[in-house]
């Protein structure tokens, strides 16, 4: 079977501005002073802090723990002293426990970071429990920890694993380099994500605007029979984890269902690294690739960042600002959040800082709906974004409801293509938290 | 930004300065304008509002831009007074404008559209919201009307050539020149000021010849003076299509759905290609019946209110008393509109059948 120029139905065509980033390298950033590390960076429950005030700490040492099985550890970035352990902002939530440490600049590694042994003698068990210890969650979207992810219950057959190289938000490059980059890690990963779960067939899938990664890859996986790439149409939201199976499986990911229902699990690029990266060199997930781009910074590049590493610094090191800035976005246009401040510090699931200018980040006059139609024919999920973004709007959340409001994944399609300028995601998105709210207080 | 630079090393004090602005994603927009939209439709309009011009004479063109202007300025006078922001510069009005003068004989008085567009705009399509609110085609609403109020204005044609004054579209010959009786038939029932149509298009209609299938098809040939043309209104549609600003499913299949009927109700062969080409049908199907806010925005809905305005204009061709049937079909099918969604809600992904 041909795996090419696959696609799902629906979607829109974006403005790719990737060409900022697309053809840079990734460097090291510059040593951060201080880290601010989030203790909750994940979906699930939050660690405790296992070290105190005053602690010296080392690079990759775990710093926070859950008994909770869907949570994942956090570890330290950098080597040095914990300076204190409060409540700060964080990219995705106002008010989040974080440890900080002010670094000594000698970056010591800790005596656990070492390489874990031969893929080929792991156990199924010893390579899920090496992916929990390494604190790695999904890494492009809602953050997941991955060792969840990859624990399917038994009655759920998997017989594919699925790799998320779509990277179909507008900007974000950091995916793209990786796979150019290291694709043997890629590679790697995916075969010990396929042995932790026992399967035999992984599928890599990458947007056909990233010729280079594609063959950087195929290159990667000569000779490997089971293993193969999918080339996908550019269209978003490619990379939405249920598009990407449709398009590439044919299987349809049942309203409110999981992939594995379809037996098949996506992990992201920058994700797949990590793991590789945990069996390989024993390092847990502390340092990530980061796309700091937009017109608003002045020199846009692909940076390997430490993880609590603030945004401020990171738009300094790219030259600053080059027009006054609008808006900051953590992650890309179409689903990234905007920013109340830069002291937010760069966690597990930032993809990439997008500096929008005063200019670009104006908000346009909204007009009444003029029923176009256009909305639906972008909606992935087949919606009716007119009438469930309307009813939102009039705050009648029951209709909403009615017309599948919980079925959107926020791709915001919608809200890009219309004309009238409708804020048709962001109302949506309203209703949702507003219906499970509700439904959890019944 | 025009490329300007701030001098900073230091970006935080540029943004503590300078308020972030914190909105929920997405955070940019497509070049889409509604204005971007209805400007579409007036291009693709203009080859046939030339056209209408070139056969019909410089009443047509005058009939078109008394029409407009009395569309816009309505528009702005009712939102005047019902305090509402006024929106002419959306555009919308100038095409309701254009399609109710397409809808018109070349030798309408000038008050006709004036009439016509009074109605259309403030009862329509303001009183009923606005723009997207609207639930029946303005213009052809408008039209109708017209049609109720002033039949022998509106059902007398003059030709192409200027020294016929009055002669038949070819669908009133296809429906009373060819009976013998055609005429007599149509007068005996004329009680009802909206039968007096029937009466003018037949007496017309007698004896007169249907005109060459390539005139049709151009546009010379005797009707309202936007329709007569298929050959231009297509070309605007073909822009409309690639432009994505209509969905072509609805006027094939209105059309596919008229000429499937117009077969099975025993209409002769070699009269099919005049009732596609003639009567408003391309007009109908590409310009009124692809209203946004008058037809469905379901994908299925669509083809629903497609095949539900053929066959209608069919049936109202073969068997009702009017020899067109596209405006009141679309108007019949407008109604049914909010009924069709409700039927054709599409199953969202994943879903349950
Ligand atoms: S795209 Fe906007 S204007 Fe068009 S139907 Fe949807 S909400 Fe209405
Ligand atoms: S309704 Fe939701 S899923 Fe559909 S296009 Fe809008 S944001 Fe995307």
């Amino acid at each position: 079977m041909k795996l090419e120029n696959l696609t799902f139905k629906g979607g829109v065509n974006v403005p790719h501005y990737k060409e900022l980033t697309e053809g840079l390298s990734i460097e090291k950033a510059k040593e951060p002073e201080i880290v601010y590390i989030p203790l909750h960076q994940h979906t699930g429950a939050p660690c405790e802090p296992i070290v105190k005030v005053g602690d010296s700490v080392k690079v990759g040492q775990k710093i926070g723990q859950s008994e909770a099985f869907v949570s994942a550890p956090v570890h330290s970035s950098v080597s040095g002293v914990v300076k204190s352990i409060e409540n700060m902002p964080t990219p995705t939530a106002q008010n989040v426990k974080c440890v900080v440490i002010e670094s000594d600049g000698k970056n010591e590694l800790h005596e656990s970071v070492k390489p874990k042994g031969d893929l080929e003698n792991l156990t199924q068990k010893e390579i899920l429990e090496i992916i929990k210890e390494a604190g790695i969650t999904g890494m492009g979207g809602a953050g997941f920890p991955a060792h969840v992810k990859l624990s399917p219950p038994q009655d759920k057959k998997i017989d594919t694993i699925l790799i998320n190289g779509a990277e179909c938000e507008p900007y974000i490059t950091a995916d793209h380099r990786i796979m150019v980059e290291y694709p043997e890690k890629i590679v790697f990963g995916l075969k010990a994500i396929m042995k932790s779960v026992g399967v035999d067939r992984g599928i890599i899938g990458i947007e056909k605007n990233k010729p280079d990664a594609i063959l950087a890859i195929k290159e990667a996986i000569k000779n490997k029979p089971n293993i193969q790439v999918a080339t996908l149409k550019v269209k978003y939201p490619q990379g939405d984890e249920k598009r990407l199976i449709n398009a590439i499986l044919g299987r349809v990911v049942p309203s409110g269902g999981l992939p594995m229902d379809v037996g098949t699990i996506v992990c992201n690029v920058s994700t797949t690294k990590a793991i590789a990266e945990a069996v390989l060199e024993g390092k847990p997930l502390y340092e990530r690739v980061v796309t700091v781009t937009g017109k608003g910074v002045k020199e846009p590049k692909n940076l390997l960042v430490k993880i609590g590493t603030p945004f401020k610094d990171l738009i300094e090191q790219c030259g600053g600002f080059a027009a006054t800035p609008g808006k900051i976005i953590s992650g890309g246009p179409m689903m990234g959040i905007s920013q109340y401040t830069m002291d937010v510090p760069i966690i597990k699931g930032t993809n990439a800082i997008l500096v929008m200018t005063e200019e670009e980040a104006k908000p346009e006059k909204v007009y009444p709906c003029i029923k176009c139609g256009k909305c639906l024919e972008v909606c992935p999920v087949r919606l009716q974004p007119l009438y469930v973004g309307g009813y939102a709007i009039k705050k009648n959340f029951d209709k909403a409801e009615a017309y599948n409001a919980l079925d959107c994944v926020e791709c915001g399609a919608c809200s890009y293509i219309c004309p009238a300028k409708r804020p048709l995601a962001e109302s949506i998105r309203l209703a949702k938290r507003e219906i499970i709210a509700k439904r959890k207080s019944k | 930004m025009d490329g300007k630079v701030v001098d900073t090393s230091k970006a935080y004090e540029v943004a503590l300065e300078n308020e972030l602005l914190v909105t929920s994603s997405p955070h940019i927009r497509s070049g889409e304008t509604v204005q971007r939209i209805m400007l579409d439709v007036i291009i693709a309009l203009t080859p046939a509002i030339i056209g209408s011009v070139y056969f019909f004479g410089i009443n047509a063109l005058k009939l078109i831009l008394i029409s407009v202007a009395s569309s816009v300025f309505f528009e702005a006078l009712i939102q005047k007074m019902l305090k509402k922001p006024i929106t002419i510069d959306d555009l919308s009005a100038v095409i309701t404008g254009i399609l109710l003068a397409f809808n018109l004989p070349a030798s309408a008085p000038w008050w006709l559209p004036i009439m016509g567009s009074a109605f259309a705009i403030i009862v329509v399509k303001q009183l009923f919201g606005g723009l997207g609110s609207n639930f029946m085609n303005p213009a052809l609403a408008g039209r109708a009307m017209l049609l109720t109020s002033w039949p022998a204005h509106m059902s007398t044609f003059t030709g192409t050539r200027p020294d016929v004054v009055a002669t038949a579209t070819p669908l009133a010959i296809m429906k009373y020149g060819m009976s013998p009786d055609g005429a007599a038939s149509a007068t005996a029932s004329a009680t009802t000021s909206a039968t007096i149509e029937a009466v003018t298009s037949a007496t017309s209609a007698q004896g007169a010849e249907l005109p060459e299938l390539i005139d049709m098809f151009i546009g010379n040939i005797p009707g309202a003076i936007g329709e007569t043309s298929a050959l231009l209104l297509l070309i605007g549609a073909a822009y409309l299509i690639i432009r994505k600003v209509i969905d072509w499913k609805i006027p094939v299949f209105y059309i596919a759905t008229t000429f499937v009927c117009l077969v099975l109700f025993g209409v002769e062969s070699e009269f099919l290609p005049y009732h596609i080409l003639g009567g408003g049908l391309i007009l109908g199907a590409f310009y009124m019946a692809t209203d946004y806010a008058s037809s469905p925005v379901t994908p299925i809905g669509r083809i629903v209110f497609a095949i539900g305005a053929g066959f209608l204009t069919a049936l109202i061709r073969v068997k009702g008393g009017y020899p067109e049937g596209v405006s009141y079909s679309i108007l019949l099918m407008n109604v049914a509109t909010p009924l069709i969604e409700k039927f054709t809600k599409p199953r969202v992904f994943g879903g349950a059948k």
